[in-house]
């Protein structure tokens, strides 16, 4: 099906099913231990060995040696596979890193070996048994030193953020320096771990040159070609498999080491192999957000319009790895006739930087968002009201090129209504509430919407069961019961007569989850198949398609009524088909927005932050299930508390390696972090964007907190602490002098 | 985890002399540090001998009235006690501040004073630490040190001692009793229990090969205001980046022990009597040999500012 003119009317506007807050389908799965994850699948193969990685013990070089002897005849050995028993392997899509092969470190902890045996523990010890004699070489591992030397660089997040080296409209320059009121400030974002709760997994199993890889994957089609390319094997010889997902974040849109090592363990043990990586390596071995370097200006007159607006931004990776897109967002988000964006890749020897939660966005909009506070206090103005004042309906820079639909200004005030925003004393540090000093903020959430093809099959069976099959995912987001609710509706059955099927490649190619493109996508692919199964359950029946009516589990038309399981009572009914996309994205920007407001305490004496309450109202067009959404804005709500206050994978620059590389050193928000949050969605919907005028949630939701945080706390302390994550450190020599 | 042996001691002393007789043997009580650096193979014990059978875990009045807690009362039993509630108010808050109630049910009292350091370079074994590896040098001081000590720190090693339940120990004035593979027993002042770094920062406390902790005593309660106060990046579950532990009368006099600063608690008396004085001036004795890095410099003033937020709470 192409969708390349705005929605009409269809059978999903009836919002029986979806649209209604209905419970994860896989809730019971997941909370009595019976939706195995990939390291748990102990029954889909028999004979399953235990496989251990082996990370480089330096940053930058070569191996000249690995002394194998003693690890060998360890007890319970099956094999150990080295890079030295083979040349440099290709890499998979969209990863910079190479990940097994040949004598070169390009980063701590690549995967250097991997040693099978009968029981983890055994291989395990044996792997630490292999010495390894290094050639180390001199590393560049300090961004701030690099960015001095950046070149311009241009870039996709690959998840829809993106940018040319440099963007100009107008006259920046001249307008900037004409303007009555101006800011330019500096801002850093540090590199983060995705921190997911499952590892990197996959149990690996040959039969003959065929590969079969239960693992935990979040692009499933994507990463069917990218194990095929590494391993030089002909892509129809592989299948994955990944029906449940401990979390991704971005960390899991790729092949990694975990599965390119247990298919070659597998291969060396003539056995299937399982393996984890440990959380060492899930920080030094896979990717990572990059940190940032962001300089902004902006230029306003008096009365608040801004009539200059610059973003730069550096970031770092490996060669041939990809830009942090920081100033993305910039260019989109507001009003402003004079533009200058730039973003600068500096290279670097740290592990691979690449999609986290919001690539570009998120970051970007910690910087951007504490820029517009920064600016609304020099102006005088309320920071809700500059931002309603500059707001946009038209891309920026091609001023004819609307946005399907932008309530950004409806976020802001519902918002500020519900949270009490005029209860807020602007002056900062006037609030106290015991030892607390009390402060709230605001920022703005913003990410694009993406329209990618999605497949999808509907199987009807004779008892009227409706079976979708995709390999779309479900890492922990609701894909499992937004897919059902789109077929319910659409078939016009109860919720409990449809199974979902996920994950495995044997299944139609859909969008996958990244980007927050996976909810409107393969739902709409799921309608997509729909359609063509009602069309083949009419002719089945002998009703005319136009008037069928599918509902309760019938099918009716005029006075006949049909129980929808007699059309396969004959058999089966099959019917696939994708959806896939004119340009209604490139003749309208489609986006999602949202208001994010935050309350802190920092505590007096020690300079603590402490959430107090958090408030986000969504606008993301049709909210297909308002109790997953919800448990998706206030997952990233969190997730940005983590990066406004504590998250950051600390740089050891001497070394060239990320040092707090647990979950101990490198701190999330725990449930005592996270007093109160709440969400509201605007009641809308965007027909632009597919047939189930919906648009994503997962990334928004992220977008905008951390500056929220970071202006709360400003607003409490009068402290601007511009470099992330404001921890106490950098407010305690600021604060009011203690009691 | 390299393979081991492993026994059950029936009595204290046998406990003591079954470690004494093994090279590389250790005690093995709730684990939850033990294992975890097992499995990185930063311990690699040869053999362990579990003393929870010991019956080492009743908490008994002293005939000096006090408390004598068994090595193996568990951090949450002992935070719970009623009289540890009523009386060293500072030892239960303490333990209450650390790690999560998981943790808390399986670990010990003797381990927790055991327990190692979180320096994240003794973590990584690709990495040169002196405590993990003697002679390979310090990967910490001119590394990623925000966490480490500031305080009786040496030129091998800046790495803490992370307990909460020390440091309420140490303002407490708590006794390690111990046996030793001999059978002869001892008690230790909590004072001289844990060592300072030095140039053997392997070596963490005055025990000697194969000497088991029995108890920890306390002495008769000192009444006053019992606060600890962990200071940290996240709200739970995270290590101090400084605490206090403080027991402050009515006059404004008393006893302060400083966590998250050196590699013991760290206590300095002679201080105390100015703590009427007000945080500035005790701070300033208390660390006045202090050597801070880049990186953990901000400690000095947070533990000021921290001790002066201790002081007022005492007094309101």
């Amino acid at each position: 099906m192409r969708f390349d003119t705005p929605a009409t009317t269809s059978p999903i506007d009836q919002l029986k099913v979806v649209g209604q807050p209905t419970d994860r389908i896989d809730g019971p799965y997941k909370t009595t231990g019976t939706a195995p994850y990939a390291y748990e699948r102990h029954d889909v193969v028999p004979g399953q060995a235990y496989g251990f990685v082996l990370g480089s013990g330096i940053a930058k070089g070569r191996i000249t040696a690995m002394h194998l002897e003693e690890a060998k005849t360890a007890p319970g050995v099956l094999a150990i596979v080295t890079t030295l028993d083979m040349p440099r392997l290709e890499r998979g899509m969209m990863n910079a890193a190479y990940l097994f092969g040949g004598p070169v470190i390009q980063h701590y902890h690549q995967a250097i070996a991997v040693v099978v045996a009968e029981t983890f523990e055994q291989a395990r010890a044996a792997a630490y048994l292999i010495r390894v004699d290094y050639q180390p070489e001199a590393g560049k591992f300090d961004l701030a030193a690099e960015a001095l030397n950046a070149p311009l660089v241009g870039d996709d997040s690959g998840e829809g953020s993106s940018g040319p080296p440099e963007v100009r409209v107008g006259d920046f320059e001249g307008a900037f320096a004409a303007a009555a009121v101006t800011l330019d400030e500096s801002y850093t974002t540090p590199d983060e771990s995705h921190a997911m709760m499952e590892p990197h997994a996959t149990i690996a199993a040959w039969h003959g040159d065929r590969l079969t890889l239960w693992t935990s994957n979040q692009m499933i089609a994507w990463s069917k070609r990218s194990i095929a390319k590494i391993l030089g094997i002909p892509a129809e010889n592989v299948r994955l498999d990944s029906p449940y997902i401990g979390g991704g974040f971005g960390a899991k849109l790729f092949i990694r080491a975990d599965a390119v090592l247990a298919a070659l363990a597998a291969k060396a043990a003539h056995r299937p192999v399982k393996l984890a990586l440990t959380r060492p390596l899930i920080a030094n071995n896979t990717t990572h957000r990059p940190a940032t370097i962001q300089r902004i200006r902006i230029g306003a007159n008096r009365d608040g319009t801004i009539t200059a607006i610059a973003h730069e931004s550096t970031s770092g990776n490996l060669a041939e790895g990809k830009l942090e897109t920081a100033v993305s967002q910039t260019r989109l988000l507001y009003a402003g006739a004079n533009r200058l964006m730039a973003m600068r890749l500096a290279p670097l020897d740290l592990p691979e930087g690449n999609a986290m939660r919001a690539p570009g966005e998120a970051p970007g909009m910690m910087a951007l968002e504490v820029a517009m506070d920064e600016m609304a206090e020099k102006l005088g103005l309320d920071p809700v009201q500059f931002r309603i004042l500059n707001d946009t309906q038209v891309d920026p820079e091609n001023r004819d090129r609307r946005f399907s639909h932008r309530d950004l200004v409806g976020c802001l005030r519902l918002g500020a209504e519900r949270f009490g925003w005029d209860k807020r004393t602007p002056k900062p540090a006037h609030v106290r509430d015991g030892h607390w000093l009390v402060g709230a903020g605001v920022a703005v959430g913003f990410r694009n919407n993406l329209l990618t093809k999605s497949a999808a099959r509907v199987r009807l069976d004779h008892e009227g069961v409706v079976t979708v099959e995709t390999d779309m995912t479900d890492i922990g987001t609701g894909s499992y019961t937004i897919i059902a609710q789109t077929a319910a509706e659409m078939m016009g059955v109860a919720l409990d007569k449809v199974a979902v099927r996920l994950g495995d490649s044997a299944f139609p190619a859909s969008a996958g989850s990244g980007g927050q493109w996976g909810a409107n996508n393969a739902t709409a692919g799921v309608y997509a198949a729909c359609v063509k199964l009602r069309e083949a359950v009419t002719q089945q029946l002998g009703f005319n398609a136009a008037d069928a009516v599918f509902s309760d589990g019938e099918v009716r038309s005029g006075n006949r009524s049909v129980a929808l399981a007699e059309a396969a009572s004959a058999g089966e009914l099959v019917a696939e088909d994708l959806i896939e996309y004119g340009d209604l994205a490139k003749t309208h920007q489609q986006s999602t927005f949202a208001a994010h407001f935050v309350e802190v305490g920092v505590d007096a004496a020690t300079g603590e932050v402490r959430v107090r309450r958090m408030l986000a109202v969504c606008a993301a067009g049709r909210i297909l299930n308002p109790k997953s959404a919800r448990s998706q804005v206030i997952g990233a709500m969190t997730m940005g508390v983590g990066a406004a206050l504590m998250e950051e994978l600390v740089v050891d620059k001497r070394r060239g390696f990320f040092v707090n590389h647990d979950l101990a050193g490198y701190e999330v928000p725990v449930h005592a972090d996270i007093p109160h949050q709440e969400v509201i969605f605007l009641d809308e919907v965007d027909p632009m964007s597919s047939p189930m005028k919906a648009k994503g949630v997962a990334e928004l939701g992220i977008c905008g907190v951390g500056a929220a945080v970071a202006n709360a706390v400003y607003n409490a302390t009068g402290v601007r602490v511009r470099d992330y994550p404001l921890t106490l450190d950098k407010l305690i020599n600021r604060l009011p002098e203690a009691v | 985890m390299r393979s081991f042996t492993y026994e059950r001691a029936n009595t204290p002393v046998e406990a003591a002399a079954a470690v004494a007789r093994v090279p590389g043997a250790k005690f093995i009580a709730g684990g939850t540090n033990l294992l975890d650096l097992m499995k990185l193979q930063i311990e690699a014990p040869t053999h362990l001998v579990d003393v929870n059978g010991l019956k080492l875990d009743t908490i008994e009045p002293t005939p000096e009235g006090g408390l004598r807690i068994g090595a193996l009362v568990r951090n949450t039993d002992l935070a719970a006690d009623e009289r540890v509630r009523r009386d060293y108010g500072v030892l239960s808050r303490a333990l209450l501040a650390g790690a999560s109630g998981q943790l808390r049910n399986q670990a010990t009292t003797a381990g927790n004073l055991l327990q190692r350091t979180r320096c994240p370079y003794f973590y990584d074994t690709a990495q040169p630490c002196n405590k993990r590896e003697p002679g390979s040098g310090c990967s910490a001081i001119d590394g990623f040190s925000r966490q480490l000590g500031i305080i009786g720190v040496s030129d091998a090693c800046i790495a803490i001692n992370p307990s909460d339940m020390a440091v309420a120990m140490r303002a407490l004035d708590a006794t390690v009793e111990t046996v030793r593979p001999d059978s002869t027993t001892r008690t230790i002042p909590i004072a001289e229990f844990h060592r300072l770094p030095g140039d053997t920062p392997h070596l963490e406390t005055t025990l000697e090969p194969g000497e088991l902790i029995t108890a920890v005593s306390l002495p008769p309660h000192l009444g006053g205001r019992q606060i600890y106060r962990k200071v940290r990046d996240r709200a739970s579950y995270a290590f101090a980046l400084v605490s206090v532990a403080a027991v402050i009368q009515r006059d404004g006099t008393g006893r302060v022990a400083v966590g998250g600063v050196a590699h013991k608690p760290w206590r300095v008396e002679a201080a105390e009597a100015d703590l009427p004085r007000g945080p500035r001036v005790v701070t300033e004795q208390l660390l006045a040999s202090a050597k801070p890095t880049h990186d953990n410099a901000f400690k000095v003033m947070l533990v000021e500012r921290t001790l002066g937020a201790v002081i007022s709470e005492a007094r309101s």
